[in-house]
């Protein structure tokens, strides 16, 4: 699903150049849910930027469902983020004027799908993430863990090929995060294609795979057994 | 742009700002609206201005004398200045190729005039024909007095509307006879002036009866000219000068009186009074579209300061709506129909606001300055856009630019 080659990126600042990725090489097969590890700086979420599209690499390869991710004009982008890509953050960045609904839907008017469909199916996702009876309600009027399930729903609601979660834990309490991350899992063993990145170690070990990343090298990659978040709800 | 699924988007927005979007309308709205007023009382007090004028021709060049206050040639001063009939035709026969129309006027004032068994007291006056012209005055019915009047000192009379209706309360007033001081006049006309009550409250005869009746000989109180318009208005006002001073010297050449007598005879030109009220009137008209014109730069500023504004604040959700596959251009296009919708909204509800304002208002004005407030709505309706256009070209810089912005740097947590 994923294959990168090789990736280099670097950040100018004024005289200063900063060498976050010094050749990342690694493949994500389909139905994979990996972990991106890796204390501050190490370049975790840059790299996760640079395989969202918002952020371009220097130098390398790197292919998304078969098709290279290169030179790509701010069109052929957005289109591939639609088409590919789901986001979930951890500020969960919902449009805060918009309902909970409106805001699952806007992937489907990116991608030109008529209103009423639209509403189907935002319906559909909210359902899945639990959330119906809340589709009405001001992301304001949401506690923080229905506002990461709302961006999940969002996230799916354009039945994307990968899942890009970072640290979709990270403004949550232990308690909520275990519960987002049993709705990843489930999500995961539907067949979706996840990275999650994340510095806590509890979080990582729910994913099937942790990837650790310092100063801007992979220095592990492995597969774990997967803890089910479900046994600590 | 017709896309309906866009239209609700934008509505779904502006729905949801509704304080931003009241406020946008707000200032361009009252841009508009101050500028419409603006205009309007501009054009109100030029209308005013020029009506004063219009109770007369504005090309005029009249005569009048008086008591002399100064010896000349052995004459003693005090001396009345009595003009003639040859007065008149002397200064006519000097200055004929220069004047338009040309009158002498003999007239007695409160004249007492009765039809049946109403009566009133009016100013008589003898005049000739092409006063009418002079006196800018309007034949609501019948005709003005004619030469052949004069050539057989008819006593017919032209009556103002004012008497018509005081005298004969709405009946035609036409061939009927009216008694001044108990002679029959035949009434041949009814005349309008924009002078109102004042001057359709006169009756005019012709001069040559008036000289009779009265028992005045060949007397005649003034007399009054227009001269020919020269394309130029500066030329104009020259030319009339130089004939107003002229005729002053021929009349005083004829009486006998001292060339620097001011009182004795007059001779006024209102076409030098006219330049000065019109170089006023373009100046009242200047100052306020400068005002206005200011106005809407105000509001131009406005707007696109609210627009920066708009677009700094929704950043946040230029990113997000791009890592949701949103491409730049509908972004830019997203804010920008909307900035448009709403300026044009607001600014046709503040050019109909003001419009309305002036027509309601405008009527009410009882003020002999400010007449008929009105804008020419081309103006109106041309600022409008001009608006709308500055607008969105205000709004466009930055939102073409907050949709440059990578998403990661717009979606970067504060």
């Amino acid at each position: 699903m994923i294959q990168i080659k090789d990736l280099h990126k670097s950040y100018h600042m004024g005289s200063n150049s900063l060498h976050v990725l010094k050749g990342i090489n690694f493949d994500v097969k389909e139905g994979e849910l990996v972990s991106i590890m890796g204390s501050s700086g190490s370049g975790k979420s840059t790299l996760l930027n640079i395989l969202g599209m918002l952020d371009e690499a220097d130098e390398g390869q790197y292919i998304l469902d078969n098709v290279p991710i290169k030179n790509l004009n701010e069109k052929i982008a957005a289109k591939y983020r639609n088409e590919f890509l789901g986001f979930i953050f951890q500020s969960f960045n919902l449009i805060n004027y918009k309902s909970a609904l409106d805001n699952v839907s806007m992937p489907l008017y990116y991608k030109g799908i008529k209103r009423k469909e639209r509403t189907e199916r935002a319906m559909h996702y909210l359902e899945k993430v639990g959330l119906a009876e809340w589709s009405h309600h001001l992301p304001s009027e949401l506690s923080g863990g229905q506002k990461q399930r709302v961006a999940i729903a969002r996230a799916l609601a354009s039945d994307p090929k990968v899942l890009l979660a970072d640290e979709p834990t990270g403004a949550l309490d232990t308690k909520t995060s275990y519960e987002v991350m049993e709705l990843i899992q489930g999500i995961n063993d539907e067949g979706k294609t996840i990275l999650v990145v994340t510095h806590e170690d509890d979080i990582a070990h729910m994913t099937k795979r942790i990837v650790n990343l310092k100063d801007g090298l992979i220095i592990d990659d492995s597969t774990v057994k997967q803890v089910r978040a479900s046994e600590h709800v | 742009m017709f896309d309906i699924e866009r239209w609700q988007e934008i509505f779904e927005t502006l729905r949801k700002n509704r304080l931003r979007t009241f406020l946008t309308g707000l200032s361009v709205a009252s841009g508009i609206f101050i500028l419409v007023i603006l205009l309007g009382f501009s054009e109100g007090i030029a209308n005013g201005v020029k009506s004063q004028f219009e109770q007369d021709a504005t090309n005029r060049v009249s005569v009048w004398t008086g008591v002399t206050t100064k010896g000349y040639k052995g004459l003693n001063p005090g001396r009345y200045i009595q003009l003639k009939n040859s007065t008149f035709d002397a200064v006519e026969n000097e200055y004929d190729d220069y004047f338009e129309y040309r009158t002498k006027d003999y007239a007695i004032w409160g004249g007492m005039v009765t039809y049946n068994n109403e009566t009133g007291n009016y100013r008589v006056r003898g005049t000739l024909p092409d006063n009418q012209f002079i006196e800018n005055a309007d034949m609501g019915s019948g005709r003005f007095i004619s030469q052949s009047d004069i050539n057989e000192s008819k006593k017919v009379a032209v009556i103002g509307n004012k008497i018509k209706t005081d005298l004969f309360k709405g009946k035609d007033p036409i061939n009927k006879n009216i008694q001044i001081y108990g002679m029959n006049f035949k009434v041949i006309g009814v005349f309008f002036d924009p002078g109102g009550d004042r001057e359709e409250g006169q009756v005019y005869i012709p001069v040559s009866t008036a000289q009779k009746v009265f028992n005045a000989g060949e007397n005649i109180r003034n007399m009054a000219f227009t001269v020919k318009m020269a394309d130029n208005f500066d030329e104009a006002v020259a030319i009339s000068n130089a004939i107003a001073l002229g005729i002053e010297k021929k009349i005083k050449e004829i009486h006998t009186v001292a060339p620097d007598d001011v009182s004795a005879v007059r001779v006024n030109n209102t076409l030098e009074e006219a330049q000065k009220i019109y170089s006023l009137i373009a100046t009242i008209k200047a100052v306020f579209w400068f005002v206005g014109i200011g106005t809407i730069i105000a509001g131009i500023v406005g707007v696109g300061n609210i627009m920066l504004i708009i677009v700094k604040e929704r950043t946040k959700e230029i990113g997000i709506r791009k890592a949701l596959g949103a491409l730049p251009m509908s972004i830019v296009g997203m804010i920008l129909q909307e900035a448009v919708f709403v300026t044009m909204l607001a600014g046709l509800f503040g050019l109909i606001l003001g419009l309305g304002l002036l027509e309601l208002v405008g009527p009410q004005i009882e003020s002999d300055f400010i007449k008929y407030p009105q804008v020419d709505f081309n103006i109106a309706i041309t600022t409008v856009f001009l608006l709308v256009i500055a607008g969105a070209l205000a709004g466009f810089i930055p939102a073409y630019r907050a949709a440059k912005i990578k998403p990661i740097v717009a979606l970067r947590d504060e």
